[in-house]
This record gives C-alpha cells, structure tokens and sequence, in this order.
C-alpha cells in the first residue's frame, strides 16, 4: 500500500570522469534528438538502446540484464541505482565524482521544489522537521546559483527553505535576484522566521529585488511571546518576528503565516487565530499545518503528539475564526476524514509528493485523490487512531 | 539532558508594564478592562488588584491574555507598542477621508403625518418646502470637495419621492460631475415606499440606487406609528417591498424601525415581522429626542430601562433564531461589537469620536442650510439654529466645514477629553454626539450621569460583554455580526 518513497540522494553505483573534477550541476535530457548545440550541458538519461553522440554526461540506471552500452569516445557517465528510475527530462542533478554522490536538486514534473539555502539557524523548534546544523555550508548557495539558470522557464513555483534562509544575508537576497532574472514567470515561496526583517533595511533590500511574486511563509506557533519563544527554543524571537512582519507588510510584501499545531501550540489556537485577525488582518495568507513526525519531532514526541481527531472541533473554531475576518486560510497536513465538514472550503492536499503515503486504514477510501494522506514519516512513528475510510456512496 | 530547555525558561516576565487600560465593574464580582483600541478582556476582582499593583505571577492564567490583548507588556519589547499604533491608526484611518454621507433634503413633504417625526409638512407648497436646483447645484459641488474616494448621497424628506424630480436632478448632476472626480458612488433613497411607482424603480435600477425604508412592527402597529390617509402605511410598504427586490434586487432595499411607546411589549413581534418579510436583519433604536418628538414628549413616554428592556429581550429572541440555524443580525450589537471584536471602526455617526457630525454626514437641507447631521436639522425645524453651519448660497466650503460651531462641537465633545468619558471602560465603544447632548441638556458635553445616551449605551455594551462571557455560542454568533458590516 502506498507509494514508492523517492530516493533523492546518495551513493552511485559508478562515475567516469577526469581525476580530481569537481561536482557537476546538469540538466537530465531524455530527448535522443536533442540539438547538438545543447547536448555539451546536458546529461542525457539513456532508457533504451540509443545513445546519442555529444551530451556532455550520461546517466545509466543499474541494470542486472545488460552491462553499459558502448558510449561516445571519452564521455563521461554516472551508474546510478534503480530507484532513480523517476527521473526526467528538464530535472536537475548534482553529481560528485570525487565522493561517488548524487544528489536531485530541481525534479521538472514534481510541483514542490525548493532549495535548502542553509542548514544552519536560529531556531530550534521543538518540532523542526530539518534539524539545524552548524558550520559552514555556503557550497550549497553555490551550487542553487548553477541549478537557477538550468530550471525550465515554465516552472510554476520554487521554494527557498532552510535552517534559515535569511542567515545567509546578502548571498540570500542574490539568491532571489538570480531567480527573479532567470525565472520571472515563476512564483517564489520563501519559509523564515522572518526575524532579519525586523532590520528595515534589510526588508528594504528585500524588497527592492522587486520580485513580481514572491512571498514569504512565516511561521507564528502563538500570540503571546513566551509561549512562541519556548516552542522555537529562542529568547526574543516572537519580538522580532513580528516586528519583520510588520515592516515586510509595510513595504507590501505578500507574508503567509504559518501555524503548526501540536501539543503545545493547540492550547491557545484559537486565541492565536483571534489575535491574526487583529493584529495582522493584513497579512496575505495563514496556513494551519498538523505536524510532521521528523526531525526533532520524534525526539519531542510525547510533548507534542495530539490526535487530529482529538482537536478537531478546536480547529473547525479557529478556521472559523479567520473565516469571519475574511482572512485567507488554508489547512495543511492534515488528513480527509479528521476534519469536519466546515473546514473542508480551506483543506489543501499539500504534502509534498516525494513524501505522502497512505495508512492501511486508508484501503477502499472513496476520497483518497481529495485527500493529502500522510507524511510518510508518520507512518514509521505515529498517527491517528481514527482514520476510517470514506465509503464510495457516502460522501 | 536533552538539548531543549523547558517552558521555565521562557516564562513571562514579573517586571511587566502596563499599557494604558480601564476598567469597569461587570456581574459575577469580575471587572471588564478595555484597551484605547477597544480590545477588552473580563478579569476576576483579585486579578485586577495583582495587575495594577504589578503583583501578577508568572503563572497566573490570565497573564497570557494580558500580553496577547496589550494591557501588558515586557520591558525592552517593541513589537506591542507598534501593533497598539497600528491599530490606533486603523482605528482612526476613516478620519483622513473626512465626509462620506452627503445628505439631501430634497422636500420636507410628506403624504404620512407621524407623531414622533421631527419634520414633515402636509403641504402642497411645493415652492415653500422643495429643493431648488440651484441649492442643489452648489450642494452637488459641495460633496466632490470631500476628499473621501467613497461618497454615498442620500435622499430624505419628508418623502423624497413627493420630489422625485429633484432626486433624478442630483443624481444625473452627481454622476456626470463624477467622471471627472472619479469616486466610489452610491446612491439611496430614505422612502416609507408608498409612493413607489414603476418609472421611479425604472430610474432606481438604472442609476443603482439603494432604498432605505421604515417598517415599525406588525401591521397594526405599524399603521398606528405612522398615520396616512387610508391608513395603509403597512400595506403599501409590503407591497412596495416587493415590487421593488424584483425590479433593483433582494438586497438593495433596507428597513429601519422606530421604537415608541406602543413597540415596548412587542419586541418578538416586531423581530417576527422582518423575518416573515425576509430581512437578514433587524435595527433595535432607541426613539431619538429629536424635532416633534422632544414637542410632544414622545421620547420621555418610556424611560430607558424599558428600553433596555426591550433591546435585551429583543436581542434574546434573535440569539435564540441563530442558535436554532437563521442567521438574523441586530445591527446596533453588530456595529458595537465589530469595534469589541476587530481592527475596524464601522464609523457609525452616533457613536463615532470625534462626532461623526459634520465629519463622517452632513445634511443640505431643502432651503439651501447646511447641518452637521440628521439630528440638528430636525432642531432647525423648531427654531433653534445652534447647529447650523452656514447657507450654500451664501457661504464657501471652508466657511461652512470650518465654522466656529462645528469646531467647537468636534473639540468639546471628543471622549479622549470629556469628564468621565476619558475614563470610561468603554469610551473606545461609545460617541461623542453633541447634537444629543445639546437637544436634551442644552449643552453638547452635557452630564453624563444624568444623559440616557450614555445609561442606555454602557448598558448595552456590558450586556454584550456579558453575554459573549457566559456563552461560547453567543460568542460565535458575535464573532459573525461583528464582520458583517
């Protein structure tokens, strides 16, 4: 039951290239006719018997039938394991010869993209599904700034996540430049904490990239500051975030909040969604997320494990709440038959394709193609005891 | 040791500050406080007592609201000081608009002779009570110098429709004046729609104009507040009721009711009939002290707790409609709870600080004067002119917006400053009208203790407080009405 869970990096199982070469950042073809002109920057994905001269790498899926085909004097190639067998044309990745790595960095079919700027952060949420790391990872805003340019033109939208995005200051900033210029039919989503912008003149800079659709997820766990400040482990944050959020609005920049409930952020939802609608009804987005059962969550799980089903009435009141302030509210994460009818206007299938599932439970349910399913980490750690099928006549 | 400290370490602060708050006493030995941005929390007597001698723990419950509503604060953080501003200034934003509600009186005829009316005429003197187009030209001129981008013009009479000529006048001169000026129009006639024709709706629908009418209760008191010839007030408004949603739309005609005297037992039959006739909505008003009503004494023929009385039984009817699913809205807690409950002032004239007279409304009336309200004309029509701005024919806009009568209005009155008012919980809730004030105590501050406008307002906003304290339902249902305007 299920689907595959996509694998999007590790080990190959060969490479072939020049000693010592660096990583390379390619675009995967699929397309055998290829203009010659464009094959040196691309790596052609060899499926069937035709390999066509000029592409400046080639990627081979192991296969136990056929050893490689004769390739092109010299060429460079990659052997990678069977379960990459999903990548496709326009997809973008990082091989590395000298540590026999690749990594999927841009997948051209998956809606969801987004790139990791920074591990690092100044935060550290009880529930971070991205455990922060320190020390220097400034390879990785290098390597977004080759994939930018190589991203097919049509891409609907990109994300910039984190660690912390904005740590990465100026190099950040460039960031969304390179991706305004190469990528202007594209919408940008940016998740941080959104306290660097409590500096006017870095929301300034932010905002004069003038980028023409951009917006910024910032999470807000509470209304009253100890509580979001013990929920993201940092003295002061709930200040200065909203402080960012003020002068990012006031320089009419599109903000979305975002809510993750749990244990320790459920008490006060309703009270938090009441202070949204009067404080920050300005605000262009608020989404209500359940939790994700990675990263630190597994280690906090008992103090913020609650049963959607347990909270459902609460939340059913807090959508309720920014529904009659007009506000634009959507409810993430969260699975079909756990919510009651009155949220269903607000409820998104939103959880990422390379990481939903469904629970066997879920067998037979009339309304699975409506509904997100589940992290598929919460299928390995926990989730709801009430999940019950939709019945095909019944709606 | 795990890796993340415990809540202990992210404790609220004991050397909070207080933000500016009031308080006031509620039922029950608890204590409503209320912010300047009309933010309130209800609190327990010895919470009170803790929080202004700056001895609340930590841990206390309420400390939590305290911070999330700002009557509290941390040393050192900024970001309550600018959510307070901001909602300050979204508070007050309407005030840079300055005039929305430009009033004609285009005749004081009227074909109904209702006691508690300040100031209708049974004449055929067309020349002595109708709008001239030259008073209209200038008062049409007059509303484009408003700097407000939405402008609602409204008719009243009398009955306007007696000079319907007049109103197909203004509003062609107002449209046409408005491609160059370019602002948000709306136009509604104040009609009791017995003289409805099918030209008139002809012309309504074409220009998109609202109608506004009365509608008292059942039939038989309807009929008894507002005498015509025939005596068929009721039926005519019926029958004009729905004549009209079919030619302009369901919704573009309204129902104000007047409460008198003989209203006063009736309150579910009143709710009844706007609901049998299909009105979201009911508007529970106090009989204003106005024009012939102050005359005949109508308005001092019931006292205020029997109005109170039939507001609160009133709104009780209505919850009671909504919890049984009917959504059914009282306009007066809608417009008062959307300041509890929101960002938003819905600029309400009677309850605006500075007064909404003069500033939000102003009134030309059919002779060519100019009043700062309803209210103050309908004093003018017994001879006291203390509120008459200037003339249109005779004085320019500045003469008029600035003259030393509507100044002295605005500054005497404001809540922030008046005696007892600048301490009142629920200042933020209330108005300043002066034209109230004026009529009733010949003062426009006027005393407070002894003024039925603020008796029967504080009621009305502690009744709410109340109500949405005892009962997360009702709570819900108010969370509704107070986005509804």
């Amino acid at each position: 039951m299920g689907q595959q869970l996509l694998i999007l990096g590790g080990k190959v199982i060969d490479v072939r290239a020049p000693v010592g070469s660096h990583a390379r950042i390619v675009s995967v073809s699929t397309n055998a006719a290829l203009p010659i002109p464009l094959r040196p920057s691309r790596a052609f994905l060899v499926k069937g018997a035709t390999i066509p001269d000029g592409f400046g790498h080639y990627i081979f899926l192991e296969s136990t039938d056929r050893g490689i085909p004769p390739l092109p004097d010299g060429a460079e190639f990659t052997v990678l394991p069977r379960n990459y067998a999903y990548l496709g044309d326009g997809d973008i990745i990082r091989i590395s010869p000298a540590d026999a790595a690749v990594r999927v960095l841009f997948r051209a079919s998956s809606s969801h993209n987004s790139f990791l700027v920074t591990e690092q952060c100044n935060h550290y949420c009880l529930m971070c599904s991205q455990p922060p790391k320190r020390g220097d990872d400034s390879w990785i805003i290098r390597d977004i700034e080759r994939a930018i340019p190589l991203i097919p033109k049509a891409t609907p939208e990109l994300g910039f996540t984190g660690g912390e995005p904005t740590l990465a200051g100026e190099q950040f900033l460039s960031l969304l430049r390179l991706a305004k210029n190469h990528l202007p039919r594209t919408s940008v989503h940016v998740l941080s904490n959104g306290r660097a912008f409590k500096d006017y003149r870095f929301a300034r800079q932010y905002a004069d990239i003038g980028h023409p659709d951009i917006m910024i997820g910032i999470p807000l766990y509470s209304d009253v500051a100890p509580l979001h400040d013990y929920i993201v482990q940092s003295n002061g944050a709930f200040d200065e975030t909203i402080q960012g959020i003020l002068n990012l609005k006031q320089l009419q920049q599109q903000v979305e909040i975002r809510v993750v409930i749990h244990q320790q952020s459920l008490p006060r939802l309703t009270q938090l969604c009441e202070f949204l609608a009067r404080n920050l009804l300005f605000v262009d987005h608020v989404a209500l997320m359940g939790l994700e059962m990675t990263g630190f969550t597994k280690a906090n799980l008992e103090s913020l494990w609650v049963d959607p089903f347990d909270y459902k009435d609460k939340l059913s009141e807090a959508v309720g709440v920014l529904e009659k302030a007009g506000m634009n509210v959507s409810l993430y994460n969260h699975q079909l038959c756990l919510v009651n009818n009155d949220v269903h206007p607000y409820y998104r299938k939103s959880i990422s394709d390379w990481k939903n599932e469904y629970a066997p439970e879920c067998d037979g349910c009339a309304r699975t193609n409506e509904c997100g399913g589940f992290f598929s980490s919460a299928m390995q750690v926990r989730y709801s005891r009430h999940i019950a099928p939709f019945s095909p006549n019944k709606r | 040791m795990s890796k993340f400290l415990d809540k202990g370490a992210f404790l609220p602060p004991s050397d909070y500050k207080l933000l500016p708050l009031k308080f006031d006493r509620l039922s029950h030995g608890q204590y409503v406080i209320t912010n300047f941005v009309g933010e309130y929390l209800v609190i327990a007597d010895d919470d009170l007592h803790n929080l202004i001698a700056h001895t609340l723990t930590p841990s206390a419950a309420i400390y939590p609201d305290l911070l999330a509503k700002h009557f509290v604060y941390a040393p050192g953080q900024q970001a309550p000081l600018q959510l307070l501003a901001l909602k300050a200034r979204t508070k007050y934003a309407r005030l840079a608009n300055f005039t929305n509600l430009h009033i004609f009186v285009v005749t004081l005829r009227c074909d109904h002779s209702c006691p508690y009316c300040q100031v209708s005429r049974q004449s055929e003197d067309r020349a002595a009570f109708d709008m001239t187009t030259e008073v209209a030209d200038k008062a049409i001129e007059f509303v484009f110098r408003s700097p407000s981008p939405a402008i609602k013009v409204e008719f009243q009479g009398g009955e306007p429709l007696l000079n319907f000529e007049m109103v197909k006048y203004v509003v062609r001169g107002t449209k046409e004046k408005n491609k160059v000026f370019q602002r948000d129009l709306q136009f509604v006639i104040a009609t009791t729609l017995s003289l409805l024709t099918d030209e008139i709706l002809a012309f309504c629908a074409e220009h998109d104009v609202y109608l506004s009418s009365s509608l008292d209760g059942p039939e038989d008191l309807h009929n008894a507040n507002r005498p015509r010839p025939g005596r068929d007030s009721h039926q005519k408004f019926v029958a004009g009721l729905e004549k009209a949603r079919g030619a302009l739309g369901y919704d573009r005609i309204s129902a104000l009711m007047t409460t008198t005297d003989k209203s006063l037992p009736r309150v579910k039959e009143i709710i009844d009939e706007y609901l049998r006739l299909g009105f979201g909505g009911i508007f529970l008003r106090a009989l204003s002290p106005y024009g012939f009503a102050i005359k005949t004494k109508k308005f001092a023929s019931y006292d205020t707790a029997e109005w109170l009385n039939f507001y609160k039984e009133g709104l009780a009817y209505i919850i009671e409609l909504n919890r049984a699913g009917i959504p059914f809205v009282e306009y007066y807690a809608s417009i008062i709870l959307t300041k509890m409950l929101t960002p938003a002032d819905p600029g309400f004239v009677d309850l605006m600080s500075p007064s909404g007279a003069g500033i939000a409304a102003i009134v030309f009336n059919y002779d060519g004067a100019v009043y700062p309200s309803d209210e103050s004309r309908m004093l003018a029509e017994m001879d006291d002119y203390k509120f008459r701005l200037g003339h249109l024919l005779e004085n320019s806009y500045e003469e008029i917006i600035l003259s030393d009568v509507l100044m002295d209005a605005l500054e005497t009155t404001y809540t922030g400053s008046v005696p007892m008012c600048a301490d009142c919980a629920f200042e933020p809730y209330c108005g300043a009208d002066p034209v109230y004030h004026y009529a009733t105590q010949g003062d426009m501050v006027g005393r407070k203790p002894e003024s039925p406008f603020c008796h029967r307002n504080m009621e009305v906003f502690k009744h709410l407080i109340e109500l949405m304290r005892d009962d997360a339902e009702v709570r819900r249902i108010f969370y509704g009405w107070a986005n509804n305007c």
